[in-house]
């Protein structure tokens, strides 16, 4: 691999990893306002018990998401200081804003798990409401900086200087938007699949007690109705992203539909592998129109192709099946979700409405919905390619000079390794030594040690 | 005051609490692992739970300057960036570790040992990383190479000067956290700690306090336009040495009730880096990088500069309630410092 590739092959991988941590980060600060909130309404102790053993993962996979996000962060400036330096003129409000979105989940969060006894519950909630705020804006910052890069605006480049500089015009960029609404809807979604899958794995083994059922039915309904109800959002807020592509980034959609010919009537392809050579998707299921119609609302509505662009300045062509990827799983959870809720509704007179294989079905859909979200940024950062601030600067333009960037990426991929490897053991540890045995029955016998610092 | 100069300002001031926060953090880490025995026990819990809440605080302030290098010093940000490729990654990897073993280790007690261990060496490598860039900044190992700069690690790795500053810096962390531990361990109640900390400071100062001598002859040698400039701010580095003797005096002469007294000591040590520093930027002026980096030519456009000061005013208004709340639940309540494990 050549420099470049090196260097995007590092970041992607830091961005990769940090992506799976820093979503799950965003939901489950929700997850836990949500089941405070029911607590504190209802008074059933099962909410309170469901918050409690959220946030003590969360705990784990925080410190990988805020130590893997220090990693990005400064990557940033130490593989593409080129970019950064055009970053620091134009677009560096969101990335100090989010620092102190940043401090304000850390500061609350704190004082949410380690001084929860001794402040009153109408302090920890709000606690764990600002931490959730905190997440949320830290996403929606950070998003906001990949939107400046898909949408560059509020300057003027002149001999390679920026001049004319309206710091707010970038921070309100015309993606920002589409791409916000997108990323927080689907972490939402995808975050409610994580948590049914969890509770569906409990629920599958055999060992539980009646009354650990009854926990894990609550929690897997109150998981499946959120992940379902953001997925129908976010199926809205996927839609206007297309629109968006199809109007400011026409080569984007163009390449995720494997769409070579300017047409109107352009039809939707679904799966199929794109062919630079032949100029065509081989296999696929083709939809008439539809691709127009989604793109424009109209169903002899002009999408633009990849012929259109410069050779050189097409995204990767094997784009379509990330594209596909993410927008089938995508489906599949909201139609499970769907499917989910009318068995409920229809068994009404069984406690426990689902079958087995409706569980083991679930427990798929939290991978499946992580696959997703990653898909989903790879495809929207690879699609921006040859460029790294669209038709501003392009990657290879942007990237370090330094030498042992090789070298770099074995030492990171064996510390994501490390990582992964070591939270999945902690958490698994961590839960098969204190049971949900142990929560739900305030009398059973305390843990040894109760977890108090991050 | 041109905006440059505020920028750079703002930009130590970061350099200064980062530097008193990561001393502590880093340094409690090192006297954890080196009073893990028994009769110690004590000493490392505390250095322990002062640790756990501060990390997040410490961790904020490293990326708070990387952003606000990138936002007031856009160019500086570009030539950095290019040549710490190599160190800056080696400092993430081991944070990484700290860290994340941290927080492993309290969720599962197996991996106690091996998170001392780690966060020990860490406690002392990270820093030391982090110290090579002052000589870095001073132009060495530096070289030109297609128009780019780029660095030599064989030189930087090689050359006593690195050492010099590594060593320097290590001290004084050793030195602060051991002071900023004993008045812990005093709120703490806890008068073993105590005087075990105190005991370290009481050592660890004078040494600190002639590295800095050494140092400053060193720098001299090495990078005459920095020793020319020193000297010209010297009451800068006079009442350093000023509050130096008055903490230090403060420190022996401190028994475990005199509870005033000790903070007073704590607080001069802090005012007496604080001085340092300033003196040191000062005299680094007007270079980033010398000489290929300054201030003004590296400094960023004014809207942006406004409009980063106006984001950085109204964030710390807005969280500063919090971070009261914060400190007194945590660092400031007897309650939670001397709890039983």
């Amino acid at each position: 691999m050549d420099h470049v590739h090196l260097a995007r092959a590092l970041f992607g991988m830091s961005l990769g990893f940090h992506i799976i941590y820093a979503t799950l980060g965003v939901g489950i600060p929700f997850m836990v306002t949500v089941a405070e909130v029911s607590y504190a309404l209802t008074g059933d102790h099962d909410y309170a018990v469901m918050a409690k053993r959220w946030t003590r993962g969360f705990t784990v996979l925080l410190a990988v998401s805020i130590t893997t996000g220090t990693t990005v962060a400064l990557q940033l400036s130490l593989l593409w200081p080129k970019f950064m330096q055009l970053v620091g003129q134009v677009i560096a409000l969101p990335f100090l804003i989010e620092v102190f979105a940043f401090f304000l989940e850390a500061l609350f969060m704190s004082i949410y798990v380690y001084a929860a006894d001794r402040i009153p519950r109408r302090w920890r909630i709000l606690s764990v409401l600002l931490v959730a705020i905190g997440a949320a804006a830290s996403a929606l910052l950070i998003t906001d900086a990949n939107a400046f890069m898909n949408a560059p605006q509020g300057f003027r480049l002149v001999n390679g200087r920026a001049v004319d500089i309206h710091p707010w015009q970038a921070v309100f960029n015309r993606a920002l938007p589409t791409s916000d609404f997108h990323v927080m809807m689907t972490a939402y979604m995808a975050v409610g699949f994580v948590t049914a899958a969890i509770a569906a794995y409990g629920l599958l083994k055999k060992s539980h007690t009646e009354r650990e059922r009854k926990h894990q039915y609550k929690a897997l309904m109150l998981s499946l109705a959120l992940g379902g109800l953001f997925g129908l959002v976010a199926a809205i807020s996927g839609d206007s992203a297309g629109k968006y592509l199809a109007k400011y980034q026409p080569e984007k959609l163009a390449v995720a539909e494997g769409l070579f010919q300017t047409q109107a009537h352009a039809p939707l392809v679904i799966g199929g592998w794109v062919s630079g050579t032949r100029q065509d998707v081989i296999g696929g299921i083709k939809i008439p129109d539809f691709l127009s119609w989604l793109a424009t609302e109209r169903l002899d509505g002009v999408v633009l192709g990849l012929n259109s662009f410069p050779r050189d300045t097409w995204p990767p062509l094997f784009l379509h099946l990330f594209f596909d990827g993410m927008v089938g799983i995508g489906t599949l959870l909201i139609f499970f979700a769907i499917f989910a809720w009318l068995v409920k509704t229809l068994r009404k007179q069984h406690e426990y409405p689902f079958p087995n294989w409706m569980l083991g079905v679930t427990v798929l859909t939290g991978p499946l919905a992580m696959l997703a979200i990653e898909l989903g940024w790879i495809y929207a950062c690879i699609g921006r390619q040859p460029w790294i601030i669209y038709h501003v600067m392009r990657t290879a333009d942007a990237v370090t000079s330094a030498p042992y960037v090789g070298w770099m990426f074995v030492l990171f991929m064996l510390l994501y390794l490390l990582l992964a490897i070591g939270s999945i053991t902690v958490l698994r540890f961590y839960f098969s030594r204190h049971p949900l045995s142990d929560d739900i029955d305030p009398s059973a016998p305390k843990p040894r040690r109760v977890v108090w610092l991050p | 005051m041109t905006a440059a100069i505020w920028g750079i300002s703002l930009l130590w001031a970061i350099v200064f609490i980062y530097g008193i926060a990561g001393s502590i953090d880093f340094g409690a880490g090192f006297w954890a692992m080196v009073f893990f025995k028994e009769e110690h026990a004590s000493a490392a819990t505390i250095a322990n739970r002062y640790l756990s809440p501060l990390w997040e605080v410490t961790n904020v302030f490293l990326v708070l300057f990387s952003v606000s290098l990138v936002g007031l010093f856009p160019t500086a940000a570009f030539v950095f960036g290019n040549i710490l490729l190599v160190p800056g990654c080696l400092i993430l990897i081991f944070l990484t570790l700290r860290t994340v073993f941290m927080v492993y280790a309290h969720s599962i007690d197996r991996y106690q040992q091996p998170l001392r261990v780690i966060s020990g060496i860490t406690g002392v490598i990270i820093p030391a990383l982090l110290m090579s860039v002052f000589p870095i900044a001073q132009g060495n190992f530096l070289i030109q190479n297609h128009g780019r700069l780029t660095l030599s690690l064989t030189q930087l790795f090689s050359s006593p000067t690195t050492y010099v500053y590594i060593l320097l810096g290590l001290t004084s962390e050793l030195f602060l956290s051991a002071m900023l531990l004993a008045d812990y361990s005093r709120i703490a109640n806890d008068s073993t700690a105590f005087y075990l900390y105190r005991k370290q400071a009481i050592w660890l100062g004078p040494i600190n306090m002639v590295w800095a001598f050494i140092a400053f002859f060193w720098i001299a040698q090495s990078a005459p336009w920095l020793e020319k400039d020193m000297l010209s701010q010297w009451p800068w580095f006079l009442v350093s040495g000023g509050f130096f003797v008055l903490g230090y005096l403060l420190t022996v002469s401190t028994r475990e009730n005199l509870h005033l007294r000790f903070r007073l000591a704590v607080v001069s040590h802090v005012v007496q880096y604080g001085c340092a520093m300033i003196g040191y930027g000062r005299a680094h002026l007007p270079y980033l990088i010398y000489p290929y980096v300054t201030i003004q030519d590296s400094f960023t456009n004014s809207e942006m500069f406004r409009a980063l000061i106006v984001v950085l005013i109204l964030g710390i208004a807005i969280l500063f309630p919090g971070f009261i709340w914060f400190w007194r639940l945590f660092l400031e309540n007897r309650a939670y410092v001397s709890k039983e494990d």
